[in-house]
């Protein structure tokens, strides 16, 4: 009973921030409701039994894709009212697409059972003397290792990617430039003076213009 | 699993659907496109996962970790392409994206 509770108000809040996410009118404030969005969709994954990732979505989607998403609302300099605009306009024909696919997925979910036979397909049924963490690892370790992996190898070509495409140089620095250290001969900067007997050393035209500047 | 799978199937059927709604409505801004698609995700991940409490069936979780992280990867990247093309053009209109075009 008080799981039923928890999933009707949970899913209440989370279809709610969703729908704020979507109207709102401060792109802020959208991506904090997105925030509460995911936190309420891992206390629905904790009641489906999958506590690995309701952590994960916790940990990975609120602390990491959805403040990117904040920082990057608050880096760019948009006037965001404009791109409100139009919103009116665009209004019957999203709530007319939204309604026809509801209806689809709605006559879909209305009508659909499992087979009785089908709970011997199963590929990896749910070990019962494990926990939810060392069930999956035991997985992903094993069966899903490739697949494992490769995401691994998604994550660092998105990081690169990333990096590569927002990377700024800014000439403002100090470098060093190696390949025109190599190429300094001491002709270009050693300057040989013979200085009279009482006169000192007088610098050659160049430099004393050099020093001028 | 106490909780019916049809129940599930409907919040994540609301979800996607609200997803999509919110990609319509926002025809101009990217950042909440992206966000919708964000949504979108998070429906399919909310039916594998329900699915995987019902049958007892480990996969789903899986699956759903691997949906996750892709949508890890698109996001960074969606969001620098965004950066950089607000530093190109000073702008994030979708319309104004027409570079192109013929």
């Amino acid at each position: 009973m008080i799981q039923n509770l928890a999933f009707y108000l949970f899913s209440f809040i989370l279809l709610a921030s969703a729908v704020m996410v979507v109207t709102n009118r401060n792109p802020v404030h959208a991506v904090l409701f997105l925030i509460l969005g995911f936190v309420n969709a891992a206390v629905l994954f904790l009641l489906a039994g999958a506590e690995f990732l309701a952590f994960i979505l916790a940990i990975v989607y609120v602390g990491a894709v959805a403040v990117l998403f904040l920082f990057v609302v608050m880096m760019l300099d948009v006037d965001f009212a404009s791109l409100h605009e139009g919103f009116q306009r665009y209004a019957p024909v999203g709530a007319l697409v939204a309604l026809i696919m509801f209806a689809e997925l709605a006559f879909i979910a209305g009508t659909w059972a499992i087979a009785p036979a089908g709970s011997a397909d199963r590929l990896f049924p749910t070990p019962a003397d494990v926990s939810n963490t060392v069930a999956l690892g035991q997985l992903i370790y094993t069966a899903y290792l490739p697949l494992f992996q490769l995401s691994g190898v998604i994550l660092l070509v998105a990081m690169i990617g990333a990096i590569v495409l927002t990377h700024r140089d800014r000439k403002r620095s100090l470098h060093q430039n190696i390949s025109a250290q190599h190429a300094r001969t001491p002709e270009q900067t050693l300057v040989m003076i013979r200085s009279p007997l009482g006169e000192g050393v007088a610098l050659p035209q160049t430099q004393k213009e050099e020093e001028t500047l | 699993m106490l909780i019916p799978l049809s129940h599930y199937l409907v919040v994540s059927a609301l979800l996607l659907v609200i997803g999509i709604f919110g990609i319509f409505m926002n025809r101009k801004n990217v950042i909440i496109i992206m966000m919708s698609i964000e949504l979108i995700l998070l429906a399919a991940n909310l039916n594998f996962v329900a699915f995987s409490g019902a049958l007892h069936d480990m996969v789903g979780q899986v699956f759903t970790m691997f949906v996750l992280t892709v949508a890890a990867a698109e996001s960074a990247i969606g969001l620098a392409i965004l950066v950089i093309y607000f530093r190109n053009r000073g702008s994030i209109e979708v319309e104004d994206v027409t570079l192109m075009k013929g």
